[in-house]
Order: C-alpha cells, then structure tokens, then sequence
C-alpha cells in the first residue's frame, strides 16, 4: 500500500501495517521520544500498536527535540 | 522618531510590511527571552538590533567555555560571568537605545507567571524539556503568545504559538522518558542550526509585534541541516492536551523534575 511518511510518497509490500509496525519499518530507534500525526490528528502512545494504516494515510514523525542552549 | 532612530531602522522602515507604523511598534514592545545561549544569542542580538524597546533576558547560568562554540553572544572572555551580564554587555553596545532587563534567575513554577506578565511575547531558548514544558504551559494559561524551538545535532525545529492555536503539548503531551533525554556529550549540536532556528524565532517575534505577514502557528517548522531541507508540518489544536484541550487535566503551573541535557 501507498503512504505518505514525512512528506513522502513510499510504498509498502504490507497492507497490514500499524503504527507500531511503521515505526519498525522506518526504523525508528527510540518510538518513545517520537509523537506520531495521522491524517493530521495525533495518535496516543497506547494506541500505536492496534491503530491501523489505511492506504493512501499521511504520517508525520515529530521529534522531542530539547536542545537550545 | 528620532532621526537618528529613523537612520538606524532605515532599511527595515523602507519595507512595506514595516514602515514607520511597524517601526513605532517595536520600539513600544516588549519580547522576554528564556536562555541567553545558542537559540538566545541570535534571536537577543537581531531583537535589540531592530529596535525593540524593551528586552528581557532571563538566564540562571554562567559562561563556560564549551559554550562558546554557539552561544556567540558571549566570547572568551566572559568565560565565569553570569549569562545574562554578558549578553547585556555586548546588545547595550549594539543598540543602547533598547532598555534591557536582566534576569539572573532560574524560570520556575512560582515565578514564571509574574515575570512573563509583563512581556508582549516571549522566546523559549532554553535545553531542557521540564523549562520548555513550564514555558508552554505558563504561555497557555497566561494567555501568552511565544516562539518555541529545538535543537540537536544538525536538525531543529520551531513553531509559535499564539492564545487559541495549538500548543506544545498539543504535539508531546508530556516529556519523553527521563532515561531516553540524551546527555550533552551523546548529543552534540552544531553552532550555525542554532543560529538559523534562532533567528527565526526572533522573525516571529517581529512579525507578530508588527502584524508583517503569517505566523509559524498552527504549524511546526523542521530544519534538517545535512540535506539542507526545511518542511512546515500543520498541527491542529488537539482536543485532547492535557492543557489546551477540551478537558484539561493540567490547570495549574507545576515544575516537572527530569534531568537536564545541557546542550
């Protein structure tokens, strides 16, 4: 299935992909220090692992980022 | 105006966007910044630079020699002097027109309220998520507008939140976990993201004091050093942060105790 991750288009072998799963896949070291947005809507840490991916779903990975001094 | 004040601002007073009207604005203004180091430094000087009237820098801390790598706002020889002391020092030379409060205190819970009362906007330049949190959740119930910004490594990101529009917490409800908070030495920063991230919070700054253009709100900005690539990311008010929401759990300020990544 097609989805859009990060601002980019990316195809996947697997149509039963989660959230946990996408995390997985784009290899994501550290899933705790990542806030994911679904179709523009935030999904909670605890449901990461039953939420689902549809075709055609816009994913965005936001960073903790905690540095300025 | 003064002439020598129409002088000085001449070339941003010759911009549509800012003219004489803008020009008046900022120099009746008021922007506190929280951290006088690497975000603080360029967001202090370009701030003072055009002219805003009244500044705030709120630093605990002292000058260090690994700080001056980024923090260019203080040099070598202000290595030992409070932050906020040293950053006066340097904007008072550049524009001595600005009237500069130092803040030599560490922002808390207790204190946080009282002294952003007084500011038009305020800009997070400080390291650690407990401050960026306290900063967030203050500007909410305070009915603050300010520039929030991170940065790590060769990557940043910044958005600005204005009352009504989506917060910190709208995007990370809560800190990340203690043990994952990388240490200053597993982290690492170059100098420049900083400039460039700071930078552009002292942009929000200006335009939201002169009304130039369209605010970072609602939006988060992205700054990926290594390919050079910018994004804007929307971000809507969610309906359930914990202190924006519809339901807000967090109705008062509390200071949150997590070990600090000092970059």
């Amino acid at each position: 299935m097609k989805l859009v991750v990060n601002g980019k288009e990316e195809i996947f072998d697997d149509n039963e992909i989660s959230v946990s799963k996408l995390l997985v896949l784009k290899d994501v070291k550290l899933p705790q220090m990542v806030s994911v947005q679904l179709n523009g809507e935030f999904i909670q840490a605890d449901e990461h692992e039953s939420r689902m991916l549809k075709d055609g779903d816009n994913v965005e990975f936001l960073y903790f980022m905690g540095g300025g001094r | 105006m003064r002439n020598d004040q129409l002088l000085r601002y001449s070339r941003q007073i010759i911009l549509e966007q800012i003219g004489g009207v803008g020009q008046e604005k900022l120099l009746n203004a008021s922007v506190l910044v929280i951290g006088a180091g690497g975000l603080g430094a360029p967001a202090l000087y370009y701030l003072v630079a055009a002219g805003v009237g009244r500044i705030g820098i709120a630093d605990w801390d002292v000058v260090d020699i690994t700080n001056l790598q980024r923090q260019i706002i203080h040099f070598t020889g202000d290595i030992g002097k409070q932050k906020a002391d040293s950053a006066f020092e340097k904007l008072h030379q550049l524009n001595p027109d600005v009237r500069i409060e130092r803040l030599n205190l560490q922002i808390d819970s207790k204190n946080i309220g009282e002294i952003i009362k007084s500011y038009d906007f305020v800009i997070d330049g400080v390291d650690n998520f407990p401050t960026k949190f306290l900063i967030n959740d203050a500007a909410v119930l305070f009915n603050k507008p300010f520039s929030h910004a991170g940065i790590l490594r060769f990557s940043g990101q910044t958005f600005t939140h204005i009352p009504g529009g989506a917060c910190y917490r709208c995007m990370f409800a809560s800190p990340p976990p203690a043990g994952l908070v990388p240490t200053c030495s597993e982290a690492g920063i170059i100098g420049s993201v900083a400039g460039v991230i700071g930078s552009i919070q002292a942009l929000e700054a200006i335009k939201y004091i002169t009304g130039a253009g369209s605010l970072l709100s609602d939006r988060l900005l992205t700054f990926d050093a290594l390919s050079i690539e910018f994004r804007t990311i929307k971000i809507k008010r969610n309906p359930d942060c914990p202190i924006c929401g519809n339901n807000p759990t967090i109705t008062t300020l509390q200071d949150i105790k997590l070990p600090q990544c000092d970059i």
